[in-house]
């Protein structure tokens, strides 16, 4: 069974009709990318696999997003758990400003109230160790997490989600504000992360979508134009839109 | 939208239809020699090698080049890894033009052994089979690369038919070995030529259609 699959999902933003009969199914434990020009609704379409874009005034969803086989958006879903199981990372990095240790800790508090020190200790382990920052930053934990570099920030960012154990992680443009070497860094560790977690990425390298993937999906104009594996995709495309747009003909 | 990326591309075209060209007329200047025993037309052939393997380090170098800068895609990488290929296909049959002007010299001062119908007849094939695959690579032709596929089993069969022939003339006079040898290997030149002209009609097959028929002759319906 899919991870997250969707059937003829639609958004619309007011009137704007911003996805369209979106049917698109997301394997467990793979990365998968999402490309396609500005405006193709692509970060949209990754909002909706946690509600994200609930906030947003005038927002209309039709059709189904199952996730683990269960309709994330009928009535009467809880939100809170649904961004627990199914958490995202922003393009820019925003860690609060507290400790890094408080960083990491805070949704668990949030979720699961009074913990013990003990057992929070080890979440802030796990955590960064699993975003590989543990041992550049396990003397500075108490440190405010605003003073550690952009690339430390987003690890950082991983590793709160981590924290509270989600199952999916979105990733919406994660290395736009970071240099190449940070970038490989990052992508290095979604290739670590996949091992455990279901990684959906939007992009607008190509080239990371290339790199990192292991499936892709092509939108343009709210349609899911192409989806299939990173390798058939970026060698072999069948639409001509989407070899037009990965060859950079588009436009 | 016309890219810059799509004059580089042009210019890739061009160079790969300039090594198929020189090529085909290695290979055609070599069966001439032989048929004509013309020394100095088998001598031209080997000496102007050194300009293909030129070109073929300049198209390679210039395949790395676009990779490098441009990291295609899709068509684009099918086209310029297909090149590449290519490239390397169309060098070797020069090579081997050079060895059957290397047969020519050796023999072409001793009379002939026999008059040569079915070896010209060969060369006709490779030669054609050369043509049509650069042809099938140039004009993005997937059905003439097929055709170029399918006439490979004629040219082992004439070439089956030569050495049967030649090892009998060796049974009955040994004498003639020195030329009977010489004949055989061109005949094996020549075959392998056809072979590498299936190669590229492969590549091309690939390139057009993203499918991969090497190793997969059934797929070729």
């Amino acid at each position: 069974m899919a991870k997250i699959s969707t059937n003829s999902l639609n958004l619309w933003y007011a009137d704007f009709h911003a996805l369209k009969d979106v049917n698109i199914s997301i394997e467990e434990r793979r990365i998968t990318a999402i490309i396609g020009p500005s405006g193709c609704g692509k970060s949209t379409l990754l909002r909706t696999f946690n509600r994200m874009n609930d906030l947003i005034d005038g927002v209309r969803i039709g059709g189904q997003i199952l996730i683990d086989g269960r309709n994330a958006v009928e009535p009467g879903v809880d939100l809170v758990a649904l961004r627990k199981k199914v958490g995202m990372v922003f393009q820019r990095p925003n860690p609060f400003p507290l400790s890094i240790y408080e960083n990491i800790v805070f949704g668990e508090k949030v979720h699961a109230g009074k913990i013990s020190r003990d057992k929070l200790d080890g979440i802030v382990e796990y955590s960064l160790k699993s975003v590989l920052l543990w041992d550049e930053l396990k003397d500075k934990l108490r440190k405010s997490a605003l003073s550690l570099s952009l690339e430390q920030k987003q690890r950082l960012c991983i590793a709160r989600l981590i924290a509270v154990q989600p199952d999916i992680v979105l990733m919406d443009e994660p290395c736009s504000t970071l240099d190449p070497q940070a970038t490989a860094r990052i992508e290095e560790l979604m290739r670590e992360l996949k091992n455990n977690y279901t990684i959906i990425i939007v992009t607008h390298s190509m080239q990371q979508a290339a790199r990192v993937s292991d499936d892709t999906g092509f939108m343009l104009l709210g349609e899911l134009i192409e989806f299939g594996k990173t390798q058939d995709i970026f060698t072999a495309p069948k639409n001509k839109q989407t070899e037009d747009y990965i060859t950079g003909r588009f436009g | 939208m016309e890219r810059h990326f799509d004059e580089a591309l042009q210019e890739l075209h061009k160079d790969i239809l300039k090594i198929g060209v020189m090529t085909e007329e290695a290979i055609y200047k070599s069966i001439e020699s032989l048929k004509n025993r013309d020394k100095a037309q088998a001598q031209a052939v080997i000496d102007n090698d050194d300009k293909i393997d030129e070109l073929e380090l300049l198209i390679d170098e210039r395949c790395i080049d676009l990779i490098a800068r441009y990291q295609p895609m899709a068509g684009d990488l099918r086209f310029i890894t297909t090149g590449m290929k290519i490239n390397a296909e169309l060098e070797r049959i020069a090579d081997i033009s050079v060895d059957i002007c290397q047969r020519v010299l050796e023999i072409a001062d001793k009379p002939l052994l026999k008059p040569l119908i079915d070896i010209p007849k060969l060369s006709g094939i490779a030669q054609n089979m050369v043509r049509d695959s650069i042809e099938a690579f140039i004009k993005k032709d997937a059905d003439l690369a097929r055709k170029v596929m399918l006439t490979d089993p004629e040219a082992d069969k004439l070439r089956n038919m030569i050495v049967d022939e030649l090892v009998e003339l060796l049974k009955k006079d040994s004498k003639s070995a020195e030329r009977a040898v010489a004949l055989l290997l061109i005949a094996r030149y020549l075959e392998r030529i056809c072979d590498h002209t299936t190669n590229i009609a492969e590549d091309v097959i690939y390139m057009v259609e993203a499918k991969v028929v090497k190793h997969h002759p059934e797929s070729l319906a």
